[in-house]
């Protein structure tokens, strides 16, 4: 992989713990370290305040201190959901949401190779049928991952047909686990919308759906929020997946997605390469924001 | 396009709170200031970005042009929209073609940001203006990237260079450096270079980038950018223009709902301008940016922008304090009423004014009806009196009524009603002018204006709390125009200036254009 040189939250937060105490200008550079790293307005004031009591209550002037709190604050409050994938149906269908460039397609990519080194079977369908040559990569991907693909047997076919036979092959092949592709849109288009409710209600005709994830960009700032609700809203999203952490983006806006709506973060991407996907894990998370 | 929407609510709330307020004390500046803030951040607009911005507009807020002003709200509204302009761009830049052809455009950018879509749009676009554009695959990285850019060439009906087949096989820097030559022989006229998407920490993806701009010498680097993008704006605008000196940028999926502070970020930290803007999938959803519409947007006042320029030039500011210690002092005259009608008329057209509200809806309709004969015939009656009666309203009596309707050609009537509606505004105007509530007789509640207090609940006339609004309201009923659907009995024409007998349509005008009709009448 290509060398980095990420500029990271701690890099901002380094100044402000390795002073010898805390005071004024401490607060205002943890406002901005949080705000610099898209929290938002609201996160960061409820952040700011709840710390600012906590150094109030243990009587600390230690940034020590301060580093550690912030710390077990986010690893707390990204560890209250549940962020086991669920996939014991048989077939597991799975499906992979998210507007436009966000990495839905490398992710299955990386997703179906995960799962194949646990020794699962994937079939992956392209459901994708309206981007130029959207068809293509997935079928690329699934070169690279070893899994089987069903492709639309003409272009624009209704991406909802395509999925049912995904299914279709998965029952008849006894494949593990369905992954569908689809088209990016953004979560204003109404109709584009609608269509992935129509591509769950068909799906689900078939076999129950284990998963719904809902792919999001770790470089998007405020607007994450409004994706995620109207995603969950029409695609009864169940999961997150948070890619491009390999960049200088922070992704902050995770935390009042997973607070506001309930859905917690799954998997995380941080690159290109097929490897580049794991499972999330928040102290972790915490760790590589926090330092 | 509902771009900034977001935003543009959040500073349309913020000055809603500044019109409850007549003159702006520094803590009124400060509290507008922190909103302003707020509301940018909420629109992603890069932390840096914003202290800098606020920090102007709190400067220039606080300056003596905003104490002096007859309605601080507006000053801001127009200091905030200079501010936005400056950083965007001010004029609007285009394409710089070579002058001895091929004109190379290269385009570079984080992943997904919509690259290869936009080389379409942009080839479509120039290949519509007789140009013979090339496209040029040099993304070999992202899987069948280049069987993408070969399917938008297709789609767009131009011609497409990729040697390549890409997929982590051939070299991107080769791929540019050839596809120049190949331009040269074939004789196109605009090479478009796709490149793969990289990110700002991926030094030897920056490399690579930086050679391919080498090898291409191009005239144009546009930087694309997603909309949707936060904070990291900043960093990855900074690490591509140190890595190939972009030297303007486009804005993508503005069709969506992302606030687009990202525009402001990247503009103010680099100084690049945005060239165009990319608002939607079809390879036809391109257009080019306008700063300056961009920041109108960003304060969503329609053109109230250009309205309060408009009005401004039409009342000098003087002029207007001299008029509201008028009303104030209870020395407004019908001579005053008069010259107030004929600047209104040499305004401009109240109609294409008033067009240029933002979501005029009902009232548009009702300014259909209006009948600007109404201010020619306000002038003879008014002309037709002593220079003593214009002064003194109080010295008209019956006698005096007769010989003028016959000077000016109208009824007793006419005068009559002409006389009772300056009163009713005269009082009513001081009344306002003094910061208290206008009480007309005959005059229906007003429901659905907000902003009313509990205190002034009860009373009749307009029942907003904040006295600018109430002030327009009051005055564009003097001057004729219904605020809203309400039963408006006596009220309904004012200073003379009926507005013919068409039905007040629904839906309240807004506080916005309530304010700007303020201004436009000169309050
Ligand atoms: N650096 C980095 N790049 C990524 C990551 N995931 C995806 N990408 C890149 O992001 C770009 C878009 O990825 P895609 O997988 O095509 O995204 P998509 O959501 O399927 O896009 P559409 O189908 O066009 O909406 C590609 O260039 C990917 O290589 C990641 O975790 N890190
Ligand atoms: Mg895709």
């Amino acid at each position: 992989m290509a060398e980095r040189t990420p500029w990271s939250l701690s890099g901002a937060l380094r100044g402000m713990f390795t002073k010898p105490t805390i005071d004024a200008n401490t607060w205002e550079d943890l406002e901005d370290a949080l705000l610099k790293a898209d929290f938002g307005p609201d996160v960061t004031d409820s952040v700011v305040s709840d710390l600012r009591a906590k150094v109030d209550r243990f009587k600390t002037t230690d940034p020590k201190d301060l580093q550690r709190m912030l710390r077990e604050t986010m690893e707390e409050r990204l560890s209250r959901l549940d962020t086991t994938l669920h996939l014991s149906e048989r077939p597991a269908v799975v499906l992979v949401v998210g507007v436009n460039g966000v990495g839905k397609t490398t992710t299955i990519g990386k997703f179906a190779k995960f799962l194949a080194t646990y020794g699962r079977t994937v079939v992956i369908g392209a459901a994708d049928t309206f981007r130029a040559a959207a068809v293509e990569q997935v079928a690329t991907w699934a070169e690279r991952a070893g899994a089987a693909i069903v492709r639309p047997q003409h272009e624009g076919q209704d991406p909802a047909s395509v999925a049912f036979q995904t299914i279709e092959f998965a029952k008849l092949h006894g494949t593990e686990i369905v992954v569908i592709d689809t088209a990016g849109r953004l979560q204003t288009k109404g109709g584009l919308m609608d269509e992935l409710g129509k591509i769950r209600r068909v799906i689900e005709k078939q076999a129950p759906v284990a998963e719904v994830l809902l792919v999001l960009d770790a470089t998007t700032g405020q607007n994450g929020l409004a994706q995620a609700e109207a995603f969950i809203q029409h695609a009864g999203v169940t999961g997150l997946v948070l890619t491009k952490l390999d960049g200088s983006a922070k992704a902050g806006f995770v935390l009042a997605v997973q607070e506001k709506t309930g859905i917690p973060i799954k998997l995380i991407g941080q690159g290109e390469g097929i490897n580049d996907l794991t499972g999330f894990t928040p102290h972790v998370f915490a760790q590589n924001l926090v330092g | 396009m509902a771009t900034f929407g977001n935003l543009s609510d959040r500073l349309a709330e913020t000055f809603k709170n500044l019109r409850t307020k007549g003159k702006l004390s520094p803590a009124d500046v400060d509290a507008t200031v922190r909103e302003i803030r707020r509301a940018l951040l909420d629109a992603d607009v890069a932390l840096e970005v914003v202290k800098d911005f606020t920090g102007k507009v709190r400067e220039r807020a606080l300056g003596d042009e905003v104490n002096k002003a007859l309605n601080p709200a507006q000053q801001v509204v127009q200091i905030v929209n200079e501010e936005l302009v400056a950083i965007l761009g001010g004029e609007a830049r285009r394409i710089q073609f070579a002058k001895k052809p091929p004109t190379v455009i290269m385009l570079a950018g984080l992943q997904g940001a919509g690259k290869t879509t936009l080389a379409g749009k942009l080839a479509k676009w120039l290949a519509k203006d007789n140009h013979t554009p090339l496209l040029v695959a040099a993304d070999l990285q992202r899987p069948n990237a280049v069987n993408q850019l070969q399917v938008v060439a297709g789609q767009a009906g131009v011609a497409v260079f990729a040697p390549e087949p890409g997929n982590g096989t051939g070299n991107p820097v080769k791929v540019a450096k050839d596809s120049i030559k190949f331009a040269i022989d074939k004789q196109y006229d605009v090479v478009i270079v796709d490149t793969a998407g990289r990110l700002g920490v991926d030094a030897d993806m920056m490399k690579q980038a930086s050679d391919i701009r080498k090898a291409v010498d191009p005239d144009e680097v546009l930087f694309v950018i997603d909309a949707m993008i936060g904070q990291d704006a900043v960093a990855t605008a900074k690490a591509f223009q140190d890595g190939v000196d972009f030297t303007g940028v486009v804005l993508t999926k503005l069709d969506g709902d992302a606030r687009g502070g990202a525009a402001l970020s990247v503009a103010s930290v680099t100084g690049r301008p945005i060239i165009f803007a990319s608002t939607g999938e079809s390879l036809d959803d391109f257009e080019p940016f306008y700063p300056d519409r961009m920041a109108s947007r960003i304060l969503d006042l329609g053109d109230i922008l250009t309205l309060i320029e408009q009005a401004q030039s039409a009342f000098d500011e003087g002029e207007a304090m001299k008029m509201a210690e008028k009303f104030a002092t209870d020395t407004f005259t019908l001579e005053d009423f008069l010259s107030q009608m004929q600047q209104l008329r040499g305004a401009g057209s109240i109609k294409k004014m008033m067009g240029m509200l933002p979501g005029m809806g009902g009232m548009k309709q009702q300014l259909e009806n209006f009948d600007e004969r109404e201010i020619v015939r306000t002038e003879a009656i008014i002309q037709s009196m002593t220079k003593a009666e214009r002064q003194n309203s109080k010295l008209l009596n019956g006698s005096r009524r007769v010989r003028i309707a016959k000077g000016s050609g109208m009824t007793v009537t006419d005068v009559n009603q002409l006389v009772q509606r300056f009163e009713q505004a005269a009082k009513m105007m001081k009344t306002v002018a003094k910061g208290g509530m206008p009480n007309i007789p005959g005059m229906g509640p007003v429901p659905g204006a907000h902003g009313g207090r509990k205190q002034v609940a009860k009373k009749k006339g307009s029942k907003s709390g904040n006295p600018a609004k109430r002030a327009a309201e009051d005055a564009a009923r003097a001057a004729g125009i219904k605020p809203d659907a309400a039963p408006v009995t006596a009220g309904g024409s004012g200073f003379g200036l009926g507005l013919g007998k068409g039905k007040s349509a629904p839906g309240a005008p807004s506080e916005e254009e309530l304010a700007s009709l303020q201004k436009f009448l000169g309050r």
